[in-house]
């Protein structure tokens, strides 16, 4: 048999047809690119422009540093990230401390207890929450949540652009995703493991905790990371309800900037392109997407680790 | 005595049992409390907004332009108008890229390549990159060049570059929700029609993608809902507030997000109330898109 020849004499041929099926494989590939092309795209952005940055202001400066005054004139003018990334962590935290009890609760419910009826009417309407634009949720924070139920309801003292009031409407946000995923990880439980747990005389509870979670448990995880990694890189609610002023505190009553709405009222107020305040954008989006990118390569190794087990 | 013991062992086994019962039903209304609170969050809010809002809903509200100056005849005709281009220009481009990068990764890709691999966990990646940082990459790419794609000029915040970076922003989405229809299609069908002779291509084209057509077009539906609603983004690539004109593919623009953030940002009363007003609008225009999604589902989905 000479080389280069099939066993059998079978060679492929080169038709118009088989040109025009290359063509549009060719096409289709192409258009699977352009997804790559926007990552490199975001990634060379973000480098190109805070490389600028960095040759003026020291890199020890920026992240060590704890006075965040970018706009600020003068002797004022002060590049220490550490409070935006404070208030980032710290209001994800506060509205983790709300998705996480009850967005599990939802989702058990849904995946363990909810009978077929009763689960086609819950489940649309917890979808609906995620579909509300988040803009609608920063006016809720601001108009609703802030003055009638902390100040009237709770009697609190809290100014008008407040961490907690953010930070919770936040926990709002992100409790359908938490909901959501972790259904999907309780459901891919198999029924057998269920039916094991009752066979030796387990209660319902028992069986919901002792069995199905921990064998759900990398979903589980999968769905915080996800819900966590939605509530860093959350920009109205916070822009809206949380003030913009960048407070290095563990006071929830005060005004609290993040790294995303920092971004965003920058980019509104008229700096001028090329200024040092301008590259800031960059430079904190930088950080913004370097974290949010390591938060989703943790959540993307529990997904598919859960996925690996019962599929 | 063996009477007794058994006894005895009943006793403890119901005791056991009616704890488990009364600890079965306070674990059960935690879970319901919780889903309780979800429900009434949203319906609180659904609520509040309509009570602030609907006052100032007139057919003038929809068809007058929005006005800093004099609140009480500010409507929201250009912040509308934009949304609808954005999400007709943004349709334009996440359905046929969309689509073909589904088609590519499902029907043509080799899984074991490395570059393929690359591909779809770089589309996982994407879902999750904050909206605020596709903003960045419209501002910086789209908007400020290096790329002037149609010719538009460098350097103006254009509904053509707002519809792009919603794009790109929900592209993602198209292709994970396409990708999960065309696998939705039973291989037999593809293999009945290549044992026909088609080819690959006529397979899909003719075969595949009709059937897969209902769960595609719930994705677009679901992907464009998700672009209308974004704010930051649109705040990033310089989209306007108050604006008094009616949006060009090549001029300023304006959406309702950002009418909707401009109004919460005034310091005068009546200004939240038009704002809420428009997030009136915007969850009409979004819940009409969500049914036309479960209809065409409920509808046209094909059972194999």
């Amino acid at each position: 048999m000479p080389s280069g020849q099939r066993p059998g004499g079978i060679t492929r041929v080169r038709t118009r047809r088989s040109v025009g099926e290359q063509a549009i494989k060719g096409l289709l590939a192409a258009a699977a690119v352009l997804s790559v092309l926007t990552t490199t795209g975001i990634v060379v952005t973000l480098v190109v422009e805070s490389v600028p940055f960095f040759e003026i202001v020291a890199i020890g400066d920026f992240f060590f540093g704890t006075d965040w005054a970018p706009l600020a004139g003068g002797e004022q003018q002060s590049f220490g990230v550490v409070p935006l990334i404070w208030s980032t962590l710290y209001l994800t935290g506060v509205g983790l401390l709300v998705a996480i009890p009850v967005g599990l609760g939802v989702g058990v419910y849904l995946a363990e207890y909810a009978s077929p009826r009763v689960r086609r009417t819950l489940k649309p309407i917890v979808e609906t929450l995620a579909g509300i634009p988040t803009i609608v949720f920063g006016y809720f924070a601001l108009t609703f949540f802030t003055p009638e139920i902390l100040k009237g309801f709770l009697g609190l003292e809290v100014s008008v652009f407040n961490g907690l009031s953010a930070g919770i409407i936040l926990g709002i946000l992100v409790l359908p995703t938490i909901a959501s995923v972790s259904e999907d990880a309780m459901s891919a439980v198999p029924q057998s493991l269920r039916e094991g747990a009752f066979g030796l005389g387990a209660a319902k509870w028992q069986v919901v905790v002792r069995v199905v979670f921990p064998a759900a448990l990398s979903g589980i995880v999968a769905a915080l990371v996800l819900g966590a990694s939605r509530a860093i890189g959350e920009t109205v609610v916070i822009l809206v309800a949380a003030g913009n002023n960048p407070n290095l505190t563990f006071d929830l009553t005060t005004a609290h900037q993040t790294m995303a709405a920092f971004i965003a009222n920058t980019a509104r107020s008229d700096v001028a392109a090329g200024s040092i305040a301008f590259a800031t954008i960059f430079v904190v989006g930088l950080t913004l997407f370097v974290l949010t990118f390591a938060v989703n390569i943790v959540a993307i190794r529990f997904v598919r680790r859960y996925r690996q087990v019962y599929d | 005595m063996a009477v007794a013991e058994t006894d005895i062992a009943r006793k403890v086994v119901q005791r056991a049992s009616s704890g488990e019962r009364s600890r079965d039903l306070l674990f059960r209304s935690s879970l319901m409390l919780c889903l309780f609170i979800a429900v009434i969050f949203l319906g609180v809010l659904l609520v509040d907004v309509a009570a602030d809002g609907v006052g100032f809903l007139s057919l003038e509200f929809l068809t007058s332009f929005p006005s800093r100056i004099d609140p009480q005849s500010s409507g929201i005709q250009s912040a509308l108008l934009g949304t609808l281009y954005l999400m007709g220009l943004c349709a334009l481009f996440i359905v046929p890229i969309g689509v073909a990068s589904a088609v590519y990764l499902e029907e043509y890709a080799d899984n074991e390549r490395w570059y393929n691999r690359l591909i779809e966990v770089n589309i996982q990646n994407l879902a999750s990159v904050p909206s605020v940082v596709y903003g960045i990459l419209g501002l910086a790419f789209i908007v400020r060049g290096p790329i002037d794609i149609f010719g538009l000029g460098v350097g103006q915040p254009t509904l053509l570059a707002g519809a792009l970076t919603l794009g790109l922003l929900v592209l993602p989405v198209v292709i994970i929700v396409s990708r999960e229809a065309i696998r939705a299609v039973p291989p037999s069908i593809r293999e009945g029609s290549l044992a026909l002779g088609a080819t690959q291509w006529q397979t899909i084209w003719k075969q595949v993608l009709p059937g897969a057509l209902p769960g595609v077009a719930t994705g677009v539906i679901l992907a464009l809902s998700r672009a209308i609603g974004e704010t930051a983004p649109l705040i990033l690539v310089g989209a306007a507030a108050f604006q008094r004109f009616n949006p060009t593919l090549d001029g300023q623009f304006s959406a309702l997000p950002i009418q909707i953030f401009n109004n919460v940002g005034e310091p005068a009363g009546v200004f939240r109330d038009l704002a809420a007003a428009t997030i009136i609008v915007l969850l009409v225009i979004l819940l009409l898109m969500n049914s036309a999604a479960i209809m065409l589902r409920n509808r046209y989905e094909q059972k194999w």
